[in-house]
């Protein structure tokens, strides 16, 4: 995973609440099983006037001049609802959000960003449309106000760390947890059925 | 002092990590072909392997098709692909598949009690949101995306902080006619969909104890639509009779373990919520978002305006009345059993409006299709001009399947009425399975309770 420390960009504002990963990335523009492929499907529904000509509605802000090269996005409350779809995630990170900053997110969402080095940031929006922000994971800022990150993602986003192999790691711990729990629950246990 | 999500995490705690986090062993892992074939490749492609696929289960229901004598063809172009790359990775991983045409086929979150698979006080995690359906269990259970997946499978825990916990009280009796399902949409009405805030939500109160297991699914199912992190229910005898002597559980449930899986009298939560049971009338959602519901005699409150655009009904606009042309029965929410009893026992000798230019039953598995059949619930549905069909998620969402014209109304018992859900265009109004029954005979919105 790429490291996450700190980013300038122009915010592309979509002010809208409860943003679900079906419009993020509806279903049918999900065509195969693989991970990549998903940008041009991003908001389809929103993006395009008419989406199987891929006609873009200049309205939409990312079709907006400005959000060119922009990493960031602004939205609404309870973003990421929804569907659990990392497809969202990869779809955004693909056409080159790094951070989407908005007061507050539906939880698998926000775990599945986590893991792609794609940085929730939990904020009121403030007067940012189109403003040029910088995020400072380290100082957990975004032009200086402050946001708050749970101590251990931060780690992993600072230092791209990957998740799996980190967790192998502590296979010992794993092995003895589940040797004890084997006598307290047997019946979770299933190889002995096959 | 802990409560019951308290007590399953501290046992399924295996280590901490040195960000604060904590290692929970994953007791139960299900992937089905949407979503599962992303997680299987990616670990191949890395070199890792299934840590226990005994443990790991795989079920097709998400792009299947419904139509009668199927096979690996769907509806969806290139769907095909999912199904076969799915089975094959899984197969090399080792893992349990319930097919296209297995027996014990279906909607995973509905499958997975029918097998014993979900247990109470177990953990189990899912690609899928709905994965909290099996909260009604007494399980821990939560959606996750695909990478999340692949790190449970590889090394049979997940990196978590520990979630907020939540009460929700539902005190009173539901009154006749109202089901859990308008319970659910009421608590999104009230609270808003962000009103769970990723907290684990678990559901108490009179009204909750007096619901039979599938209600009680049917009410954990939205836990999601309610941004929580899942939605659990204290397991009680019906839970256990529901689950005793099923393919992958015990026999009994008499070992010390299973009388500790409650809230202690004293226990403390980060938030409480209450809602009185006996004031729900039957819900129907009017916009874009399930907390835009509305009890089905109430008009259309404002909202944003681009829901009413898109669902095309202005504020002030009584709900019930509104012409709708497709019926839909189905979904993990509302695809059971006795939801289908209840169904048909409304629609029994009656026939649907001819307005309506589809109408759809489609089983959350293939058990159930087989019950309902036994039962000649599948005849009552076809004398009243609804399509029986063989099990899958169907047209809870669209996988690119069947499609209707832009601006198609439906009247769904699923539990996602997004802008697009069903298709382009299409506008959802969700609601109880006697909501969809008083609705397809009436060919607009109507009151279950005017006809029962
Ligand atoms: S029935 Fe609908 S909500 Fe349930 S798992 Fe299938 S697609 Fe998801």
């Amino acid at each position: 995973m790429t490291p996450f420390t700190t980013l300038t960009s122009v915010a592309i504002p979509l002010a809208r609440n409860n943003v679900d990963t079906d419009a993020i990335i509806p279903s049918r523009e999900m065509r195969s099983t693989g991970r990549t492929g998903l940008a041009d499907g991003l908001f389809a529904p929103w993006r395009y006037l008419d989406v199987d000509a891929r006609v873009a509605d200049p309205a939409f802000p990312l079709n907006d001049p400005r959000a060119v090269g922009a990493q960031i996005l602004l939205g609404g409350e309870n973003f990421g609802c929804g569907s659990s779809r990392e497809h969202a995630v990869w779809a955004l990170a693909e056409w080159g959000i790094r951070a989407v900053i908005a007061p507050s997110f539906a939880p698998i969402f926000k775990a599945n960003a986590l893991r792609n080095g794609l940085l929730p940031v939990e904020l009121p929006v403030a007067d940012w449309a189109w403003a040029t922000l910088t995020i400072d994971l380290a100082a957990q800022t975004v032009n200086g106000v402050g946001f708050a990150i749970d101590a251990e993602a931060k780690l992993m986003l600072l230092e791209g760390l990957d998740a799996i192999a980190l967790t192998l790691k502590a296979r010992g711990a794993i092995d003895a947890w589940e040797a004890a729990d084997r006598g307290v629950r047997p019946w979770v246990y299933l190889e002995a059925m096959r | 002092m802990p409560t019951l999500v308290d007590k399953i995490w501290d046992h399924h705690r295996a280590a901490t990590t040195p960000g604060g986090a904590d290692l929970i062993a994953i007791d139960r892992i299900f992937l089905h072909e949407r979503t599962g074939a992303a997680a299987l490749k990616s670990m191949a492609a890395a070199g890792r392997r299934v840590r226990d696929p005994a443990r790991v289960f795989v079920g097709m229901d998400h792009i299947v098709d419904t139509r009668p004598g199927r096979s690996d063809q769907t509806l969806m172009p290139g769907g095909q692909g999912f199904i076969s790359e799915t089975r094959a990775a899984a197969k090399a991983a080792g893992l349990t598949i319930f097919d296209v045409s297995d027996p014990d086929q279906g909607i995973v979150h509905v499958i997975s009690p029918e097998l014993g698979i979900v247990l109470p006080g177990c953990t189990l995690v899912a690609p899928d949101s709905h994965t909290c359906t099996q909260g009604a269990f007494g399980a821990l259970a939560w959606g996750i995306g695909s990478s999340e997946a692949e790190h449970a499978m590889v090394t049979g825990t997940l990196r978590l902080t520990r979630p907020k916990t939540m009460r929700i009280r539902l005190d009173g009796r539901l009154a006749a006619g109202v089901t859990a399902k308008d319970l659910a949409l009421a608590l999104l009405a009230r609270f808003g969909a962000g009103g769970g805030a990723g907290h684990a939500v678990e559901y108490t109160g009179a009204a909750v104890a007096a619901m039979d297991m599938e209600a009680r699914q049917t009410l954990c199912n939205m836990a999601t639509e309610f941004s929580a992190f899942t939605g659990i229910i204290a397991p009680d005898e019906a839970a256990y009779a529901a689950l005793a002597g099923r393919r992958y559980a015990p026999a009994a449930f008499d070992a010390p373990w299973w009388q500790s899986l409650h809230s202690d009298a004293d226990a403390h939560f980060d938030a409480e919520l209450a809602l009185d049971a006996g004031q729900v009338a039957p819900m129907v959602s009017w916009g874009t978002s399930p907390e835009h519901s509305i009890a089905i005699d109430a008009a259309l409150p404002a909202g944003p305006a681009r829901a009413h655009d898109y669902i095309g009904l202005a504020a002030g606009t009584p709900i019930a009345g509104t012409p709708i042309d497709v019926a839909f029965i189905g979904s993990c929410t509302n695809s059971r059993l006795s939801d289908l009893r209840r169904a048909a026992a409304l629609l029994k000798g009656r026939r649907i409006a001819p307005g309506i230019k589809k109408a759809l039953v489609v089983p959350g598995s293939s058990a159930v299709k087989r019950e309902a059949e036994a039962e000649g619930l599948h005849a009552v549905f076809q004398a009243a001009g609804f399509e029986w069909r063989e099990s899958g998620c169907s047209l809870c969402f669209y996988a690119g399947g069947e499609g209707f014209p832009p601006g198609s109304r439906t009247i769904s018992s699923t539990n996602r009425n997004f802008e697009g859900r069903q298709g382009p265009g299409i506008r959802t109004h969700i609601a109880s399975p006697e909501t969809v029954v008083a609705s397809a005979l009436a060919g607009v919105i109507a009151d279950p309770r005017q006809i029962a």
